[in-house]
């Protein structure tokens, strides 16, 4: 387990990003304190704009500063951003082809205690319904330390969304973070379990289960949601004949539709889908258990390539 | 203070006449459009683009020019006639307004338009956009003023206000908003659909300066927006009455010429009028 939750990577990674780029701008909607882009506030003062609850509009400021030759970081919890601000987001970020990154915190579960109005579920879904927008999902607080470079160099509008929670490392130092590319963690020919976001180290722990039963399956983790790296997937469709998805986020629209798609297409296979079954879920003691409760656990996902390489033809 | 000679003002006058029969053609040619709110800010779109903004129709892309924004965007027929008679497109580009293929889409679209600083179409957004450019040019760069053409229908949505509540935080004397204050939108007056008033004293109330005119006098329009550029404590509102179908007898104050497309008769007439329109 990491030290830090992975939004304190971020907030971290953010300010001292700041330090390189001039040009990079923060905005917050009164949750600076939250999604730790407080440490960027500190830092770069004059780059930082708290917009109180006015998450609308504090889109709209970002697609200004945009439009102004500034790279605008653009923050608060995730579902308020991609729901609130949605159509924001579409005409005057994903239409007009603004530059703005959207970062949302408290991803998926992660805001336990404040319950399923708090929960980023659906905002996935949602972005990658967006034309010209990229969706990311980070796995651990390396990944999302250095997504951070990435996005602020890529020339358009992002979607980021993080973590509150600790989340398990998946990553060493050798990590290479490209938009587009999805990482092969573990090999294995059996099944294929391909994961994005907090899920990533669950699936690396499902595999371990699965070895000991004699079941050798690949782990894939798929940051980057859009663009997908079809080849990747499709390479494991082929070579292992059965995947699982996993995901913090309603299996509608998310990261297992984005894999079915692309398999669809291109090589079908038997996928069992891992994630919230078009529910809200619930409040609840910590996010680990939250995540258990919720149809997310280890002991699902073992489950599921269970089910998946029973489906082989 | 300026001040504006009678011949600038017969100028500015004839710019607005023509963005009037460019967008009752254009409007007619295509059997769709928003001829309503087109005509209620001719003038003032002919005394930004021919006389006020800093812009070079050569340079779309000037990192000093002013930005003008529609946040009206349903008013995209007069913007791309006054952008088109200023050189930023060639004329006969308006023959294809809304063609597969053409730039000139519905409403406007910043990626496909030269001239056109962001796309709109859904209301609200200017206001809060402006803010943004002006904390932009604040962190260095090249230096300009923003404006954004606003509707009632704009202000009865809650972005706007947001944006209002933003200008007025970080004191953007950059930016001038112009309220095209027609009272009239699609499903009726704006007074009977959702009331705005008292706008002044809400506007005063969110922070900003404000300056009353008459949206169709060119000579007030020029000095407002000059009067504007010299608040440097807080944002400006020029609130703009206005007549919506402004020139055309059997369009003024009907909601029925919001987005309504004339007959081959209404066209001819209405044609007529503005040609003779100001006398």
């Amino acid at each position: 387990m990491s030290e830090i939750p992975q939004r304190q990577a971020y907030g971290i990674a953010l300010a001292d990003y700041g330090d390189l780029n001039e040009a990079v701008v923060v905005l917050d909607a009164d949750v600076s304190s939250s999604t730790l882009t407080k440490f960027f506030a500190d830092r770069h003062p004059a780059r930082f704009f708290n917009m109180g609850v006015t998450e609308a509009s504090m889109v709209n400021v970002g697609v200004g500063l945009a439009l102004g030759g500034k790279i605008p970081f653009v923050n608060t919890f995730a579902a308020l951003l991609t729901l609130r601000a949605c159509e924001q987001i579409r005409t005057c970020v994903a239409y007009a082809h603004t530059n703005v990154k959207l970062v949302g915190g408290y991803a998926g579960l992660s805001d336990y205690k404040d319950g399923p109005t708090h929960f980023a579920t659906n905002d996935i879904a949602l972005m990658r319904a967006m034309p010209n927008m990229v969706v990311l999902a980070p796995a651990d607080n390396r990944e999302a330390a250095r997504m951070v470079q990435v996005i602020a160099e890529y020339p358009g509008p992002v979607y980021m969304r993080i973590s509150r929670a600790v989340v398990p490392d998946v990553f060493d130092d050798s990590l290479t973070v490209e938009i587009g590319k999805g990482i092969t963690l573990r090999d294995g020919g059996d099944v294929t379990i391909v994961g994005c976001g907090s899920m990533v180290g669950r699936c690396l722990r499902a595999a371990d289960r699965l070895a000991q039963e004699g079941i050798d399956a690949r782990v894939l983790s798929m940051a980057s949601i859009k663009p997908l790296d079809e080849e990747l997937v499709v390479q494991a469709a082929q070579e292992t004949g059965a995947l699982v998805t996993a995901e913090d986020h309603t299996i509608l629209g998310g990261l297992g539709s984005a894999v079915v798609e692309a398999l669809a297409e291109h090589h079908p296979a038997p996928v069992e889908f891992v994630g919230l079954k078009d529910t809200f879920a619930e409040t609840g003691p910590d996010t680990e258990t939250l995540m258990d409760a919720w149809g997310l656990s280890i002991a699902d996902l073992v489950a599921a390539a269970k089910r998946a390489i029973q489906r082989k033809a | 203070m300026h001040d504006h000679s009678e011949s600038l003002i017969k100028e500015l006058q004839g710019v607005a006449r023509q963005i009037r029969l460019d967008v009752l053609d254009m409007v007619y040619r295509r059997q769709a459009g928003h001829p309503g709110g087109s005509f209620s800010c001719a003038e003032i779109l002919a005394a930004l683009y021919f006389h006020h903004l800093k812009i070079d129709p050569a340079r779309p892309d000037w990192p000093e020019r002013d930005r003008f924004l529609l946040s009206k965007g349903h008013a995209a027929a007069a913007l791309y006639s006054v952008l088109a008679q200023r050189g930023f497109f060639p004329l006969e580009d308006l023959e294809r307004w809304g063609h597969l293929g053409a730039h000139l889409q519905g409403h406007p679209d910043r990626v496909k338009t030269p001239g056109v600083e962001m796309s709109s179409g859904f209301l609200g957004h200017g206001l809060s956009i402006a803010v943004g450019l002006a904390l932009a040019q604040r962190l260095g760069g090249p230096r300009y003023h923003i404006y954004a053409l606003m509707s009632d229908g704009d202000m009865q949505s809650g972005v706007a206000w947001e944006g209002a509540m933003a200008a007025a935080k970080f004191r953007a004397s950059e930016v001038t908003v112009i309220m095209d204050y027609n009272d009239v939108q699609l499903d009726g007056a704006a007074h009977d659909i959702m009331p705005l008033e008292p706008l002044i004293d809400k506007w005063r109330a969110f922070g900003f300066a404000v300056i009353p005119i008459n949206g169709h006098n060119v000579r007030q329009i020029l000095e407002a927006l000059d009067e504007a550029l010299e608040i440097h404590s807080m944002p400006t509102v020029i609130l703009a009455r206005t007549t919506k179908g402004k020139g055309v007898s059997f369009m003024e104050n009907s909601a029925k010429w919001h987005g309504a497309v004339p007959s081959a008769a209404e066209y001819e007439q209405a044609k007529a009028e503005l040609k003779g329109y100001p006398a």
